[in-house]
């Protein structure tokens, strides 16, 4: 007969959730890395959406206007294209942020050594731990990712009314904005989880031991 | 008249620790039986190697010779998910410095084991309940280790050692961050529950408070047994101390 530990998914959820409220300021610091290369990431998207929807007025003052706000229109297309160096930024962005996320995921698995020994001596395997690292990223990257994606939007929308006017607001491509929205909420997630791989699996390796290590 | 079974037998175990440049001789071959249902203490100074030959029986750590059984099944022979078993399932461990979940509630860090071994949740609730009654700690079910004092965590710890019903105990200087009268009434509380169920209790310390509660006390000096004494030379020892005074 195998005998086996088990922990419900359910369970884990209540357990990883618990981990983030109580631990909120913790969380919190990741979570806003999170939302500020998430919310950059959307409003350059979110801008070409609504500069794409001002382009398909084919409102001559209005491409005027449109490439003297330093928008590329290229001609045969007749679509916005990101440049590259918008691009190589927003690459960079995103890979500060895993970074930055990675860094904070090692410091909470330093801080909590003390709990994932004590869970490995109460018969916890190492895919419980990694369970818990996972759910909880994933929580905090969906959260991010959302507030992110809300916030980066809203910028975006502003500075085009702010700039194109009031005109502009019939030629917003809601539809395109909600699957910009919806992309960058996946990417937050992504990155969240991409960050916590490394952490949980270090976190996961941990000997029982080490929850009896008493520090002076 | 001796025919009771051995729940842990230590066999010829040796620990050393390599430092890279200097290995240290931590156990240097230790032989060891202890029955069931009985409550051992070993004692030492700090640094004799207690908590190392804890970590052993307790399967939390490998001897570099020699082996250990637990029930007569060698522990090194069980792959990862045996051993998380064993862990869960047949030792109850308390800490030193209590180890609770600081994230969850007493009854929540009581819970823990049982969802473990896959009782349910109402079971676990309602079991958990009962057992923080008989720490000592009914009506505490929803605070959280910070919102108790020393000993009350120990308490809940206890009680969460007591979970799954372990056939040992295994606790590493359970009284060494709690105050005098606490770490009696801790003392008390184990030996109480080791006569009401029959649970082996093994307790690393050099607390000499031990010593009145103790079937066996295990001497250690150096990484080797001193001596072994059972209650009732003990009773003779502790006189002497007292009559000393
Ligand atoms: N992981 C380790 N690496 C190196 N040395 C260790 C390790 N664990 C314990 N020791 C050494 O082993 C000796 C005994 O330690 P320990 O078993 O904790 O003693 P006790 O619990 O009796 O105070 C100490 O000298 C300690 O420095
Ligand atoms: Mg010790």
């Amino acid at each position: 007969m195998r005998r086996l530990v088990e922990l419900p998914l359910s369970k884990s959820f209540k357990m990883a959730f618990q981990s983030i409220r109580v631990r909120f300021f913790r969380s919190m610091v990741t979570t806003v890395s999170l939302v500020l290369a998430v919310s950059f990431f959307t409003f350059i998207q979110a801008s070409n959406d609504t500069a794409e929807g001002l382009l398909s007025s084919n409102d001559q003052t209005v491409l005027l206007e449109l490439v003297k706000a330093g928008y590329d229109i290229t001609p045969e297309s007749g679509s916005i294209e990101s440049s590259a160096k918008q691009r190589w930024i927003l690459f960079l962005s995103l890979l500060v942020c895993v970074v930055g996320i990675i860094n904070a995921q090692l410091m909470s698995v330093t801080e909590r050594f003390r709990e994932i020994g004590t869970l490995k001596c109460l018969g916890a395997l190492d895919r419980f731990i990694v369970r818990l690292f996972l759910i909880e990223a994933a929580m905090q990257g969906i959260t991010g990712g959302l507030v992110g994606a809300f916030l980066g939007s809203c910028v975006a929308l502003g500075s085009c009314l702010a700039t194109f006017g009031g005109k502009a607001f019939f030629f917003i491509p809601w539809g395109q904005l909600l699957v910009t929205i919806a992309v960058a909420t996946g990417t937050g997630t992504l990155l969240s989880l991409l960050g916590v791989l490394y952490p949980a699996f270090i976190a996961a390796r941990m000997q029982p031991v080490e929850a009896m290590r008493v520090d002076q | 008249m001796s025919q009771t079974s051995k729940i842990v037998r230590v066999t010829g175990v040796v620990k050393n620790f390599d430092l890279g440049k200097i290995v240290v001789e931590v156990l240097k071959g230790i032989d060891l039986e202890i029955e069931t249902g009985k409550y051992i203490s070993i004692m030492g100074p700090s640094g004799s190697g207690k908590s190392t030959l804890f970590n052993m029986i307790g399967g939390l750590d490998k001897p570099t010779e020699g082996k250990v059984f637990i029930d007569e099944v060698d522990i090194a022979q069980l792959d990862a998910y045996e051993l998380a078993w064993l862990r869960c399932r047949k030792i109850g461990y308390i800490f030193q410095t209590f180890n609770l979940i600081p994230v969850m509630t007493a009854l929540e860090n009581i819970t823990i084991p049982m969802t473990f071994a896959g009782v349910s949740s109402d079971e676990a609730l309602k079991k958990g309940m009962d057992l923080l009654s008989q720490v000592g700690l009914a009506g505490r079910h929803e605070h959280r280790p910070s919102e108790l004092s020393g000993g009350q965590q120990q308490r809940v710890a206890v009680a969460r050692a007591l979970a799954n019903n372990p056939s040992i105990i295994l606790a590493d200087e359970p009284t060494g961050n709690l105050d005098l009268t606490t770490g009696e009434e801790i003392i008390k509380l184990l030996k109480e529950l080791s006569i009401e169920r029959g649970v082996t209790v093994i307790s690393a310390t050099h607390d000499y408070k031990m010593l009145n509660v103790s079937d066996q006390v295990i001497w250690i000096r150096d990484g080797k047994i001193e001596k072994i004494q059972q209650r009732e030379e003990l009773n003779i020892s502790t006189g002497g101390l007292a009559s000393a005074h």
